[in-house]
């Protein structure tokens, strides 16, 4: 605290004012630093215990991919230099009957086929099925057992998925998380169509966020202005109109337009009574639900900063516009709206940011066709138990959040140290 | 007010522009609004016209114990996500607004990501890191998410606050022989009280209503309202929902109050001061 | 009157209420909710907090295993007793996230189903995934999984379970294929595009649901004239007066189970409360409160016959039923589920 600086120079021990006052104030500025410092750390932790940590270790996870060198040790070494190219040495089975002996009925065994079956479906099976049969009698040679056991494990294809999977990193889940994959000579290749789907989830994520953000802008705006332009008691007044929902909780807002919107609802039964329609619309479960119900969520976060940036623009440039000649219009666009864009771009971003994330609305009002990328996130995680996918879905997310985090740091910043001298 | 002399057009828009504006602001209440009567409603269907006024559906959430249960998980964590929350972040933006450093820039937006990072990355993170700790499933570790939830929120406020906080007033009371303490408790706090408390609310408002982080983080015996209603939403939107809905907004009504309140108050001992 | 009494009571409770200790919790029982639920509450939980003193909390999930896979793995297993569905209790089983469970401490193994008798699942009832619909809201009655897919004489949207499970199997049987041989040709790569194809003739009209408590409100409400539903489910809106039927042409059944999670905390009490949901006479009034068949060999015999022909064990809804292939969902089940999943959101 500068008290306690002033103090220091005052009634400090005399040795100290025997110091050049420069060195001093260094001193004392250091130490201020330093004591306001440590009142950020415990935040500092705080977050990275709780937060930063918990999401690197999810990152982490999106590469890891332990299950099958904990279960076949010796087979994957074994297979070391392996050439991929044709079918390998009977060494390689005997190592993989050893594993299976080894681990047969142990989770570890069931944790690397589960892992296995995700890139090729039957392989499940395959390693469970085949590790039942163990140990083999004495004297039966491996390869012929396990080539009687299954064919599957005469094919090429087989070894080199085990090959692929036996290191403790690997780029499936984040390949699969755009929709391609590593084929059995190891190249990146595009997935198969019919199930190829994270690319259009992403580019369906960034596009309803855009369209919400679109809407919030074209209904944030005006309303901004009605209340940066009003008087104070008039605008405090409207205020409890954005600040009402705003404070109302988000599931409270989801159930209101479940009531409103659907088939027997309010809207439908409004408009069949007015003669508009005579059978009801489809407004809920489906796209415009789940727009209506954003819109109405978001919007109080795009007038928010609008409103603080317009009530810091003074009537008079206008005016001054206006009584030089320009009409209203042409004047509003040319010299109020380019002071509002540090306020557009605030809450466009602010909007967009928050929607890209959303979860919770989309699931309850939409269809699933609505669903985006945190949808998928969830899905894995709770409902395939698929947490590599969960992972690196949640990273590409996480990616495109942060580049749109920086780009509304960057202008906010600005626009914060621009309207200063004003 | 429309100046007199206005052209046609410009009075016309004059009305447009209102009455547009009034629809938007009615967009934004109505749906809160319409499901309040439908609480009373004595009949189990979500429709007007109503066939009679009940307070039976207020009776099933008092009386229910899953309701009960939620609504006191949900006064558990959030005031604790609440302080946690409030002590962290007023010491940090202190800290923030007081001092320059490398990086401040970074840290300050390290301090506010929990924000804008997908709360659907925050639940599934959280919960693969705390389950083999021992804290998902557990009351503290929804309370610290929720802290962490809600710090960017204390963080923004108080700084605010603190930037138009004038620190000669400090300087004048230890002029006046007060100890740094006594200056805090007396100068200090009392001006930058309206910002914590209102930071304070915020992070209570995120904790009350947070659902994703509880949808993987608890187990039902720290269900809160909101998971409870995220459930009930799901199932059957029974009135039953309308009344914990309406409960909902009236305590959204008193938190918006509480701030008027304290946004009110600030102003006056700022400029009264 | 009674509105100022029941203003009264709620202004009482509104104050003991903060007042009020949490109630002991003993048993931690996971459910899959709705009226399913408040059955089991009355057919196993009320007797069994009678008879032991212990209390039970409830709770309800959709079947997702990830939470009990990462308490299982975290060694803090908070749930003791959770209903889980056939296929995943085979994986479960196999991953070691479901215990093997000692049946000297539940009760003869002859007196259940065959199937009821699982390594690490105790079969408490037998459900079936029916067609049903709004009597209300449709002229003529559809017979089969063939008039589901018949959008010109049946026109409205449908209602289906969003996942793979059984939506693919109906496609089939609404394409032609014999209950007997669904499971055969959904084992081909053919059989599945073959599926899905059938699936994309109806889709634009489908309303996916996930919870059981769905359905019932969506035909009642007119949202959908036909669905996939859990037989249970559409008797319980039966008995509060909805018109809704049930088609029992090409339903679907398998056996639910309850499981306890490697490493459950309350092993002893979990354990009675597996003998107490075994008992026939407990299981007797979980029949009559939700028509699922009972396990209990005995119990059948007791429930009244008007009861008995509304459970998917009856002999007449029995005849056209196909059984779940739980290993062929064990083996396909996350690459058709995510395939489903990218199709439907497509």
């Amino acid at each position: 605290m500068s008290a306690n600086a002033s103090s220091a120079t005052v009634s400090g021990p005399p040795n100290t004012t025997a110091l050049p006052l420069k060195t001093q104030l260094r001193r004392a500025e250091r130490l201020k630093k330093l004591k306001y410092g440590a009142l950020i750390a415990p935040l500092a932790l705080f977050l990275l215990l709780t937060f930063l940590w918990p999401i690197g270790a999810l990152l982490m996870r999106s590469v890891e991919n332990p299950e099958v060198p904990e279960a076949l040790p010796q087979t994957l070494h074994a297979l070391a230099g392996w050439d991929r190219q044709a079918l390998p040495g009977d060494a390689v089975f005997a190592a993989l009957v050893a594993d299976l002996t080894e681990n047969k009925g142990s989770r570890t065994l069931a944790v690397a086929a589960k892992r296995l079956n995700m890139e090729e479906p039957g392989f499940r099976s395959l390693f469970m099925n085949s590790a039942r049969k163990m140990p083999l009698e004495p004297g039966v040679a491996p390869r012929q057992a396990l080539l009687e056991m299954d064919p599957q494990w005469g094919e090429l294809a087989t070894w080199q998925l085990i090959a692929r999977n036996g290191r403790a990193y690997t780029d499936y889940f984040l390949l699969a998380a755009l929709d391609m994959y590593r084929d059995g000579a190891g190249d990146i290749t595009q997935a198969d169509p019919l199930s190829s789907i994270f690319v259009d989830i992403f580019a369906r994520t960034f596009w309803m966020s855009l369209i919400v953000t679109i809407w919030c802008l074209a209904l944030g705006y005006p309303v901004a202005y009605l209340l940066a332009t009003q008087s104070s008691r008039v605008s405090n007044l409207l205020m409890i109109f954005v600040l009402l929902p705003f404070w109302t909780s988000i599931l409270v807002r989801v159930a209101a337009w479940i009531v409103l919107l659907q088939q027997g609802g309010l809207i439908n039964m409004g408009l069949i009574s007015l003669g508009i329609i005579d059978q009801p619309l489809q407004l809920v479960f489906n796209r415009i639900g789940v727009y209506i119900a954003m819109v109405h969520i978001l919007l109080p976060f795009m007038i928010l900063p609008l409103y603080s940036v317009m009530k810091g623009i003074s009537p008079t440039y206008l005016r001054a516009a206006v009584s030089l000649g320009c009409p209203p219009f042409r004047s509003y666009w040319k010299v109020y709206f380019p002071m509002t864009v540090p306020g557009v771009a605030a809450g466009g971003l602010l909007v967009f940011i928050i929607a890209m994330g959303y979860y919770i609305t989309p699931a309850l009002l939409g269809s699933p066709k609505e669903q985006m990328a945190s949808y998928f996130v969830a899905f894995y995680t709770n409902e395939t138990t698929n947490w590599g996918m969960a992972a690196a879905l949640s990273a590409v997310l996480l990616v495109a959040t942060m580049i749109l985090y920086f780009v509304y740091n960057r202008l906010v910043g600005s626009a914060s140290s621009g309207a200063k001298p004003r | 007010m429309i100046p007199a002399y206005a052209s046609l057009p410009e009075r016309i828009w004059y009305y447009v522009f209102r009455i547009g504006c009034g629809l938007i602001l009615l967009f934004l209440v109505i749906p809160i609004l319409v499901i309040i009567p439908l609480s009373f409603n004595s009949d189990s269907f979500l429709i007007y016209p109503m066939s009679g006024f009940s307070l039976r559906w207020y009776e099933e959430f008092f009386f229910s114990d899953t309701w009960i249960h939620a609504l006191k998980n949900s006064l558990i964590v959030a005031p604790f996500a609440t302080l946690l929350a409030m002590v962290f972040g007023t010491l940090a933006s202190i800290g923030l607004t007081r001092v320059d450093f490398p990086g401040k820039a970074l840290v300050t937006a390290i301090l506010i990501s929990p924000m804008v990072v997908p709360v659907v990355i925050v639940g599934v993170a959280t919960y693969l890191v705390f389950a083999p700790i021992g804290l998902s499933g557990s009351y503290l570790g929804l309370i610290l998410v929720h802290a962490a939830l809600g710090v960017p929120f204390v963080v923004t406020t108080v700084s605010a606050t603190l930037q138009g906080f004038d620190y000669n007033l400090v300087r004048a009371a230890a002029s006046l022989g007060a100890n740094p303490l006594t200056a805090f408790f007396r100068v200090t706090l009392p001006l930058v009280a309206p910002g914590v408390i209102s930071g304070g609310l915020f992070a209570f408002g995120i904790s009350f209503d947070e659902v994703v982080v509880t949808l993987f983080l608890a187990s039902p015996e720290q269900t809160t309202l909101p998971r409870q209603m995220f459930s009930g939403i799901r199932e059957n939107i029974s009135p039953a929902i309308a009344a914990v809905a309406t409960i909902l907004t009236l305590f959204a009504v008193l938190m918006l109050l509480a701030l008027e309140w304290l946004r009110g108050r600030s102003e006056r001992l700022r400029s009264g001061g | 009157m009674k509105q100022k009494q029941s203003t009264m009571k709620c202004l009482a409770l509104a104050i003991g209420m903060a007042t009020m200790g949490a109630a002991h919790a003993d048993l931690t029982v996971i459910s899959f909710g709705g009226t399913n639920q408040k059955a089991q509450v009355k057919a196993f939980y009320e007797p069994f907090t009678r008879d032991t003193k212990i209390g039970i909390v409830q709770g309800e999930y959709n079947g997702e295993q990830a939470k009990i896979k990462a308490m299982v793995d975290a060694k803090n297993v908070t749930w003791d007793v959770v209903e889980v569905e056939s296929p995943e209790l085979a994986r479960g089983c196999e991953e070691g996230v479901y215990e093997k469970l000692d049946y000297s401490k539940i009760g003869n193994k002859k007196d259940y189903l065959d199937s009821a008798i699982r390594e690490c699942g105790f079969g408490f009832f037998v459900w079936s995934t029916v067609l049903a619909y709004n009597a209300d809201n449709l002229k003529t009655a559809p017979t089969s999984w063939a008039d589901f897919w018949d959008l010109k004489k049946f026109p409205g949207k449908r209602g289906m379970r969003k996942g793979a499970k059984f939506t693919l199997e109906f496609a089939l049987m609404a394409d032609g294929v014999k209950p007997a041989d669904v499971y055969k040709v959904l084992g081909s790569k053919a059989g599945v595009e073959r599926a899905f194809k059938k699936l994309d003739q109806i889709k634009p009209q489908i309303q996916w649901w996930e919870a059981g408590a769905q359905p019932p409100q969506l035909l009642a409400s007119g949202d959908v004239v036909m669905s996939s539903a859990y037989n249970g489910r559409i008797a319980a809106a039966q008995q509060e007066g909805r018109n809704l039927k049930i088609v029992w042409t090409g339903n679907i059944y398998d056996v639910e189970f309850f499981a306890l999670p490697v490493g459950v905390a309350q092993r002893d009490a979990a354990y009675k409360f597996l003998a107490t949901v075994g008992k026939a006479d407990h299981q007797k009034v979980y029949s009559s409160e939700i028509p699922y068949g009972p396990t209990n060999l005995k119990a059948m015999a007791q429930i009244p016959p008007a009861v008995a022909a509304e459970l998917p064990t009856a002999p007449a809804n029995a005849k056209t039923a196909m059984a779940s292939n739980t290993s062929f969902w064990v083996e396909h089940g996350e690459d058709l589920e995510q395939r489903f999943n990218a199709w439907a959101a497509r």
